[in-house]
Parts: structure tokens; C-alpha cells; sequence
């Protein structure tokens, strides 16, 4: 299994690097999403009840970060449909003696991709003057927990990429993403949201993860335990949804 | 004169025939703002609480966004539509027949003009059942809609340049975040006299987008400002303007390549 994960990793991200249409949307949205809240909305830090000793550049990059960590788990979805829709898929499946590794191969590039745009918004933002209350134990705890987010993202778009086998699914993988990402408190706090968004918002998974990562990199942190089992639970949910979706694929031959 | 309206007529209507047999061309362009609109103008709420933000109702100031990224989207559809056109061969066998230049290229924006439209009407008719008031009435209503085309117009043009410069549908996809880039640097999100960083203010005051978005939200928060009006419109004809100079440019050097 280990041989095709990391067989089928280093495929992909050569080509993703031999692909810079490939490589760029996905590097380029979490940048232009980072310049444009942290540059545009930083007055919302005035409205009362606004409570975030970091600034508003750091509260931002935290939803920016779990965005791209997501987005780039679906956008590693496209190139699994896109393989399956191509005859490669077929070829890995015939290939592969441990069919499970298919999906930690795609997985792990996931994971690699989504490191050097973190790395790249990382150092962005520090350049735009983001201030950092967290230290270096929570730092880490808030970018695993980002990592673990790419890791959902990726099950997700791989179960529907291995059940729809085409590219045309790319908007049943991105849209629930999109949506679960921006029904919650994005550019303020979930207190200062009001009606029927705050009800959803209290409800939404990502609040969780998002206010977990927040309070990290404040150095105040809150909801830790919670984030992290939900956000592990979703994994283990999803990688189910991944296994049956490449059995499947497997059925569909 | 008239064989010209005949052959614009018959490429206008193939392109907006085309859109429309292709639901995954235009269904996203239309419920992606709106899903924007409804998350955002909630989600964005507080900024109300601002002291000198110009409304209560975020709605009411986000709606022009809705418009502008239809209109966007607008450019995808033109531009694709017309390098598929070119990777075909269409566009070779076409300059086999007496269709002229301005014809192909008026002609092929049709189709997104056509559902910048629809767009455009669609996005009014939800912000007045959501309860928005448009402060310069009815006729202000109409000049939005004719503002929002004009824009679906200039993008989808721009669109059309862009086709026949690349060549190729991923060359036009490709330039969509450049593009977007220019929507999310305006101000969108907040008026510019609330922006607070220096930087992204003088971005939002030197991006042509800001002021389309501005002369929309000057028909609905304040009534009839000519200043804002002469600002939108200007930038949305020179932008018509230009990028069918460079379309029809491109053109020229495209047929003569081929």
C-alpha cells in the first residue's frame, strides 16, 4: 500500500509541477481572497463587540488558510476525475495491489500542494504585518488543524471524483465546500452575526475549526478539543466516503 | 449596412442559441452571485455598525457586486465560446464567406449579452422581493439593467480578446482570477472613504471596476448622482471601446494567419 501512495504522489505532484495551470487558481484564490479581506475589510475591527487582540490581518488569514487547505483538497479532486475520465484511473486500479493506497497517494500530494501555498500565504501575510499573539506549540496545532482540513476536502472531492468519474462533478466537490466555508463567521466574529446565518453558523462544522484556529493564533485559545474531534471524526467519515466511492470505481470497471 | 445587421443577426443568434443548450454554461454564472449575495450581505451585515457606512440594509449596498461578477462570468462564456470557435476551425471556415469582421465579433458577444441580461434581471427581481428600495425609482431600476448589460458587454468583449489573442479556452480560463482579481481590489465590500488601509484604497480608487459597481449602488442608496453615473457609464463604454479595438485587432492578425 505504502509503495502505491507514494508511487502515485509523486506522479501527481510532478505533474502539477510540470502543470502551472494546474498549479496557480489554486495558489492564486487564498492569495487574492487574503489581500482583498485583509486589505478591504480591515474597518470591521471598529464595529462594537469586535474583539480580536491579533488585528484583523490575522483573524482573516485563519479563514484564508482553512480555505485554501480545503480548496486544495478539491481542487486535488479535479485531477482524480480527470485521471478516471482519461482511462488512467483504470490503469491504477488494474495496477494497484492495494487499491487503498490510491486514495492515501492522492492524499499525501494533497497534503504537499496545500504545504507550499500555506507557506507562500504564510509568508504574505507576515509582509502585510500580521501579528502573531500564539506561540510556537499553537501555531502548530492551528496549521495541523488546517492540514486535517485539506485532508476532508480531498475525501470528499475523492468520493464524488471516483463515483462521477468526470470533470463535469467539479461543482458537486466545490459548491457544498464553498458553501459549508462561507456560512461561517468569515469576516467577524459569530457573535456579531446576526439571524437566520448566525443559527447556521453555530451549527456549521467549520465554525468550529475556524474559531479553534482563531483562538491559536491569538494566543487565547478556545474550542480546541471540539475542533479536533470533529474535525477528525469528518475524516474518518469522509474516508469512508472516499472507500466506497473507489469501490465504486472499481465496480464501474 | 443591412447585410451587416444580417450577418450580426445570424452570428448573435447561434451564440445565444449555444449558451443556452448548455445548461453547465450558464446555470453557475447565475446562482454563483446570488449564493454570494445571500452569504455575504449577511455575513457582511455588521458593517452597518460602522459610523458612515450609507446604509442599513447590506443587501441594498452589495446587490451592484451581483452584477459585476455576472458580468464576469459573461467574459468566460464570450471568450470560451469563441476560442472553441478557433480550435475548431469555425472561425477559419468562416473567413471563407463574405461575414465581416464586426459582424463575427458584435455577433459573437450575443450570447453572453443575452444572459447578462437574463442575469441582470434575475438579480433585480430578488432585491426587490428581499426588499431593497430603489432610491431613484423606476427609471433608476432600468438604467441599472441597461448599465449591467452594458458591463456583460464590455467583459464579454474583453472575452472575445482575450479568445483570439490565446487561442484556447484554458488561456481564457486562465485569465478568469486576473479578472476576478480586479472585483475583489474595488470597493465591493465597503465604500472607499471607509477602507482603512492606504494601499488597497488607492487600488480601489485607480481600478475602473469600483466605479461600475459605484454608479449601480448610486441608483439604489442615493437616487440620481450624475458624477457617479458619468463615471460608470464612461468606464463601461471606453472599456466596449477598447476591447474592441483589440479584438478586432486580434482578429485581423488571426485571419491573416490563418
Amino acid at each position: 500500500m505504502i509503495d502505491v501512495a507514494f508511487g502515485l504522489a509523486r506522479r501527481q505532484i510532478t505533474v502539477l509541477f510540470k502543470n502551472p495551470s494546474l498549479f496557480l487558481p489554486p495558489m492564486l484564490f487564498p492569495l487574492m481572497n487574503f489581500m482583498a479581506f485583509a486589505g478591504g475589510l480591515s474597518r470591521l475591527r471598529h464595529v462594537p463587540g469586535f474583539e480580536f487582540r491579533s488585528g484583523y490581518t490575522a483573524f482573516t488569514f485563519v479563514f484564508v488558510l482553512l480555505q485554501s487547505a480545503m480548496f486544495g483538497g478539491v481542487f486535488a479532486g479535479f485531477g482524480i476525475a480527470r485521471d478516471f475520465e482519461y482511462g488512467f484511473g483504470r490503469r491504477l486500479l488494474v495496477s494497484a495491489p492495494h487499491r487503498s493506497g490510491i486514495i492515501v497517494g492522492y492524499a499525501i500530494s494533497a497534503m504537499a500542494r496545500w504545504a507550499l501555498i500555506a507557506g507562500v500565504l504564510t509568508v504574505v501575510a507576515l509582509a502585510f504585518g500580521m501579528r502573531i499573539g500564539g506561540n510556537g506549540v499553537e501555531l502548530f496545532g492551528m496549521y495541523g488543524l488546517a492540514l486535517i482540513a485539506n485532508v476532508i476536502g480531498l475525501l470528499w472531492a475523492c468520493g464524488v471524483a471516483m463515483r462521477f468519474r468526470s470533470v463535469q462533478a467539479g461543482p458537486l466537490m466545490q459548491t457544498p465546500v464553498f458553501l459549508l466555508l462561507f456560512l461561517s463567521p468569515v469576516y467577524v466574529p459569530l457573535a456579531l452575526l446576526q439571524g437566520w446565518i448566525h443559527a447556521v453558523a453555530r451549527l456549521n462544522p467549520v465554525t468550529l475549526l475556524l474559531e479553534a484556529g482563531r483562538g491559536l493564533i491569538d494566543g487565547r485559545p478556545t474550542e480546541l478539543a471540539g475542533a479536533f474531534v470533529v474535525a477528525i471524526g469528518l475524516v474518518l467519515l469522509f474516508a469512508v466516503w472516499a472507500r466506497t466511492g473507489l469501490a465504486r470505481a472499481e465496480r464501474a470497471g | 449596412m443591412r447585410a451587416l445587421g444580417y450577418q450580426i443577426g445570424l452570428i448573435a443568434r447561434r451564440s445565444l442559441i449555444r449558451t443556452a443548450r448548455q445548461p453547465g454554461t450558464w446555470i453557475p454564472p447565475l446562482t454563483f452571485p446570488l449564493m454570494l449575495m445571500v452569504v455575504n450581505s449577511n455575513g457582511l451585515r455588521a458593517a452597518t455598525h460602522l459610523p458612515g457606512f450609507p446604509t442599513k440594509s447590506f443587501l441594498a449596498f452589495f446587490i451592484p457586486f451581483s452584477f459585476l461578477q455576472g458580468a464576469l462570468f459573461a467574459s468566460g462564456i464570450a471568450g470560451t465560446d469563441l476560442a472553441r470557435d478557433v480550435d475548431t476551425g469555425f472561425l477559419n471556415r468562416l473567413a471563407l464567406t463574405p461575414v465581416r469582421g464586426a459582424a463575427l465579433l458584435i455577433g459573437q458577444i450575443g450570447g453572453a449579452v443575452g444572459l447578462g441580461s437574463f442575469q441582470a434581471l434575475v438579480y433585480l427581481a430578488i432585491a426587490l422581493l428581499a426588499g431593497v428600495h430603489i432610491a431613484a425609482g423606476a427609471g433608476g431600476a432600468l438604467l441599472i439593467l441597461v448599465l449591467a448589460v452594458l458591463v456583460a458587454t464590455g467583459f464579454g468583449t474583453l472575452g472575445l480578446f482575450i479568445a483570439l489573442k490565446t487561442g484556447s479556452g484554458e488561456g481564457v480560463q486562465s485569465t478568469f482570477p486576473l479578472l476576478f482579481f480586479l472585483l475583489l481590489i474595488s470597493s465591493m465590500n465597503l465604500p472607499r472613504n471607509l477602507i482603512e488601509v492606504g494601499w488597497f484604497r488607492v487600488l480601489a480608487t485607480l481600478n475602473p471596476v469600483s466605479y461600475m459597481i459605484e454608479a449601480i449602488r448610486s441608483l439604489v442608496l442615493v437616487g440620481w448622482d450624475a458624477q457617479a453615473l458619468a463615471l460608470g457609464f464612461g468606464f463601461t463604454l471606453a472599456l466596449i471601446g477598447i476591447s474592441l479595438l483589440l479584438a478586432a485587432r486580434q482578429l485581423r492578425i488571426r485571419m491573416a494567419r490563418t
